[in-house]
């Protein structure tokens, strides 16, 4: 059916209002298709035939009308069909004819209403479809918006807490302080009122003496009392106060003063002159080693070593002229400070441009074996090291051993039999030493023993002396006359000291020189050689004088050194032993030496 | 190392003379003067009064013992000890007595510091000085005994009087710009005059012979301050020790400080070595007390001590002190030269140490503590001061 009406409209021959009409039924599917099926209800039935005779024509009726029947029995209208009026005639039954179309007619009203309803249908959801698009883009603008807003409340919160922390930091360091200054004002306060206090107690033991001053009224007067005056520490008469007095205090303080700046000035200027010496040292020795380098940098440093020329050849000038100028002249210092600023910048330049070379060396010469890195250098010391110190224990061990070897030579019995050789040497050796000193101990012994029976003698003696002293005394003061005798005992002074202390058989014949001059005696003791008359028995006695210092020195030295065992030292003192044996008459004056050493 | 038999005395009054003959102690109110090698006594003198303080002149020829409760001031003499002298203040009191440098005046302060009165055994003369300052160290004699410092407070300020001894001339009177001077001290060349603050504030003033600043030091404010000085040997350091437990030393040329020592409870440096007593005492058996007594007695003497070298970082007992009170236990409160000014030697006030003095070789250190003695022999080789 759709394709015939599509047909339809080919056909032009139908009139104008068929066109419009057929125009309408194409144009608008929808709504108007009720409308124009309304009104081309009308002129369709006008035009039905033009239409209808295109379908059915006299000749096919009866075929349209199978065909038709075939259509209602398609749309449910089984009942009803279409007879043809006679059998094989031109004409239609109208009765069902007519129930068909009725049928149809409701069919088709059914249609439209349904139809009509389906399009408010889809109206309305079309609307409602709308209608929540629109809403769902709002929400989604409304979320964005929102989210945007979260972030952004995000962030002031996050630079609130950093705010917030950074301002619990102040607090805290506030509060140190705060707790700082707190305790330095509890200790300045403390101080303060101990300070109060104090000065408070002495303000009561002011008034308090005040007051008891005041009660006792008979005053103490303040006095000193000295049994002498003293004289001034330094020996001088003390001096008026005068106003010369005062001037020359004044001039005193005022040379004090000035020695103590001088001296200060002079260690000052010593300090400086040496520092200047240094700086000139390091000038020179910057700039020497600094001009050797030029010859082997090339390129950049062409222009130093230019400037290098200049400046050597301006400060060999400058220092052949600055050296004649007073060298604390301020614009000499300035020259000497800033020529050895640029010198050590020169250096440091050059130090760098070396550093460089080096690191750049190292970079791209790696492989070179002339240019050794750092570390492999230090490698190779450490390893150079540790070959030293194996080397050395290596030759440690060998020493060890060769000597051992030496020790070893012989086998064990031969060894032992030298130990006990060397053993027995020394109890040789021993043995002979306490021979000798066992026989030292003796002479000594012996020596002391005469020693105490000429001691006992000589007391003995000294009394017997003193007696005849004071017999001889009385005869000659009984018997003195004023002065022969006088000269006489003047001139033989010295001899009877040397008589005292000669042997014992020339004392009864010097009995009559004795004196009561206790000097003599006091030189009895103590032997002089230098007295020198011509008596023969000086000789001897400085012999024996000589003698007797130095076996009682010697004497001293054995007491101090028994253990020396040199066969020589043993000799000699066995030698002056036997001296001393012989010589027992003169244990007298050893004996003497001896109490005079020992007091 | 020996020691002698163990003398009396009291108020720790025991000094050797000057030319290091003679040492005299005080027994109550006695004065006991003996011979220094032999230890024998040579003279008694009997004062009226227990002794409060004695003091030599400095030619060794007299002794002056103060008496302050009688306010008596009595000098002998070695030479004649039958000279006498008798200073009686009166009803002014005595509160401390002192020998001038020439041996031949003794200054008197009063008691509540009214007046210096200047006796002279010479003359028997008397001077006053008024409104002497109760301080810390309120006089000081120049080493030359050329001239005397003395600290004096008029109208709530703070004045410096400079005295020639000779005739007690007044040569100088110089306000000090000083809150509360705590003290004053000459340099040993006798040119420079240091003068420090009471420990409220830290400021150290130096004055040249004849009244000039010369320059004021100052580390910081606020805290508690100065509380020991002292000048090196050659007036070339001044060192300060503080309640901040640090020294600092100025140098004389431009009074700047030009170094700083810590003393931290902690010591870590490398360049330092610590040595640390270690006493080997034999373990005393408890249980046989009866027989063991008289070798308990033996072993106690026998403890060996010995020092050994303590390893970094070691830690030094130190007693907190009580920061609540007034005047502190802290801080650097003793300090001393050795004679070459080589070394300093300082005491951090919270060690048990009582007093430490130089030899005058300046080698050797001497400590002494409350229960020990130490001698330390400084290695004159090394280089580090």
């Amino acid at each position: 059916m759709g394709e015939w009406w599509t047909s339809v409209p080919t056909e032009t021959s139908i009139g104008n209002y068929d066109i419009s009409t057929i125009s309408h039924v194409t144009m608008s599917p929808s709504r108007q298709n009720n409308l124009v099926s309304m009104y081309s209800s009308v002129p369709l039935s006008k035009s039905s035939y033009s239409v209808i005779s295109a379908f059915c024509t006299e000749d096919n009726i009866p075929h349209c009308i199978l065909y038709i029947n075939q259509e209602l029995a398609s749309l449910g209208l089984s009942s009803t069909c279409i007879e043809a009026s006679s059998p094989g005639g031109a004409g239609l039954s109208t009765v069902p004819a007519l129930n068909a179309m009725y049928e149809v007619l409701q069919i088709h009203r059914r249609n439209m209403c349904t139809l009509e309803e389906l399009e408010k249908e889809q109206l309305k959801k079309s609307s409602t479809l709308e209608h929540i698009q629109m809403s769902n883009s709002r929400l989604k603008d409304q979320l964005e918006l929102s989210i945007r807003e979260k972030s952004g409340l995000h962030e002031t919160e996050r630079q609130l807490q950093l705010k917030i922390k950074t301002l619990q930091n102040c607090l805290k360091t506030e509060k140190d302080e705060v707790q700082k200054l707190q305790s330095i004002i509890a200790s300045r306060a403390s101080q303060y009122s101990h300070d109060a206090k104090r000065k408070e107690r002495e303000a009561a033991k002011l008034k308090e003496r005040l007051s008891q001053l005041l009660v006792d009224r008979k005053d103490k007067k303040l006095a000193i009392d000295v049994l002498n005056c003293l004289g001034r520490s330094d020996g001088k008469r003390s001096h008026w106060k005068t106003v010369k007095v005062t001037a020359s205090h004044e001039g005193e303080m005022y040379k004090s003063l000035l020695s103590d700046y001088e001296a200060s000035q002079k260690s000052l200027l010593l300090e400086n002159t040496e520092l200047k010496k240094v700086l000139q040292q390091m000038k020179k020795e910057m700039i020497h080693i600094l001009s050797p380098c030029r010859s082997s940098n090339r390129g950049a440093t062409a222009n130093d070593s230019l400037e290098q020329v200049d400046s050597d050849g301006e400060e060999k000038t400058g220092d052949c002229s600055r050296e004649t100028l007073d060298q604390s002249c301020e614009h000499a210092r300035e020259q000497l400070t800033n020529s050895i600023r640029q010198q050590w910048r020169k250096l440091r330049n050059h130090m760098e441009k070396l550093d460089s070379q080096a690191s750049q060396a190292q970079n791209q010469l790696q492989s070179n074996k002339e240019l050794i890195p750092r570390e492999t250098h230090e490698d190779e010391m450490e390893r150079m090291r540790c070959e030293v110190q194996q080397c050395r224990e290596f030759i440690h061990a060998q020493q060890l051993l060769l000597q051992q070897q030496l020790n070893t030579s012989f086998d064990d019995e031969t060894a032992a039999l030298l130990n006990d050789c060397y053993t027995l040497e020394e109890k040789e050796r021993l043995k002979e030493e306490w021979r000798l000193f066992e026989e030292q101990k003796r002479n000594f012994e012996r020596e002391r023993k005469n020693f105490t029976e000429a001691a006992i003698r000589l007391g003995r003696e000294k009394r017997a002396f003193e007696e005849d002293r004071a017999s001889w005394l009385k005869n000659q003061f009984l018997t003195m006359t004023p002065f022969t005798d006088r000269r006489r005992c003047s001139s033989s002074d010295g001899q009877s000291a040397l008589s005292i202390r000669s042997e014992p058989e020339m004392r009864m014949s010097s009995t009559k020189a004795e004196l009561s001059k206790s000097s003599t005696y006091a030189t009895f003791s103590t032997p002089k050689p230098s007295q020198s008359a011509g008596v023969p028995s000086t000789n001897e006695l400085y012999r024996m004088l000589r003698l007797i210092p130095d076996s009682s020195s010697s004497r001293h030295s054995n007491r101090g050194h028994w253990r020396e065992s040199s066969s020589i030292e043993d000799g000699d003192r066995l030698a002056q032993a036997k001296n001393r044996v012989r010589s027992s008459d003169l244990s007298i004056f050893s004996l003497g030496e001896d109490e005079n050493i020992i007091t | 190392m020996n020691f002698s038999e163990v003398f009396k005395q009291s108020n720790q009054l025991c000094k050797v003379s000057p030319d290091g003959k003679y040492l005299a102690t005080c027994v109550q109110y006695r004065l006991v003067v003996r011979d220094v090698s032999t230890l024998q006594i040579l003279q008694l003198f009997t004062c009226l009064d227990q002794i409060s303080h004695m003091e030599w002149s400095s030619d060794s020829l007299f002794i002056l013992c103060a008496m302050y409760k009688r306010g008596l001031v009595q000098v002998w003499s070695l030479e004649q000890p039958d000279w006498h002298c008798k200073i009686d203040e009166g009803s002014i009191g005595l509160v401390s007595s002192r020998w001038s440098p020439d041996g031949r005046h003794v200054l008197n302060t009063t008691e509540f510091h009214l007046r210096i009165t200047v006796w002279s055994l010479c003359t028997k003369a008397v001077s006053y000085i008024k409104y002497p300052k109760a301080c810390q160290k309120g006089i000081d004699f120049s080493r030359d005994g050329c001239y005397m410092a003395l600290a004096e407070r008029r109208d709530c300020k703070d004045y410096v009087s400079v005295f020639v001894c000779d005739d007690w001339h007044l040569l100088r009177h110089f306000e000090t710009e000083t809150q509360d001077m705590g003290g004053l001290e000459w340099s040993p060349n006798g040119c420079v005059l240091a003068v420090w603050d009471s420990c409220l504030e830290y400021k150290v003033l130096l004055y040249s012979l004849d009244g000039r600043l010369l320059s004021t030091y100052s580390a910081y404010d606020w805290s508690l301050g100065v509380k020991s000085v002292t000048w090196s040997p050659s007036s070339q350091f001044l060192a300060i020790g503080s309640y901040d437990e640090k020294v600092r030393i100025l140098n004389h040329i431009t009074w700047k400080k030009i170094a700083q020592f810590d003393h931290p409870a902690t010591i870590n440096s490398s360049k330092a070595v610590v040595y640390k007593e270690v006493e080997k005492r034999p373990a005393v058996v408890n249980d046989d007390l009866s027989l063991h007594n008289i070798t308990i007695g033996a072993t106690l003497f026998n403890t060996q001590s010995k020092y050994e070298i303590c390893p970094l970082p070691v830690q030094i007992p130190v007693t907190k002190p009580d920061p609540d009170r007034a005047n502190p236990k802290i801080g650097v409160s003793t300090l001393a030269f050795s004679s070459d000014s080589r070394f300093l030697a300082t005491k951090n006030a919270g060690i048990q140490v009582q007093s430490l003095s130089w030899h005058c070789s300046g080698d050797s250190l001497v400590l002494l503590g409350k229960e020990q003695l130490c001698i330390c022999y400084m290695d004159t080789d090394q280089e580090d001061t």
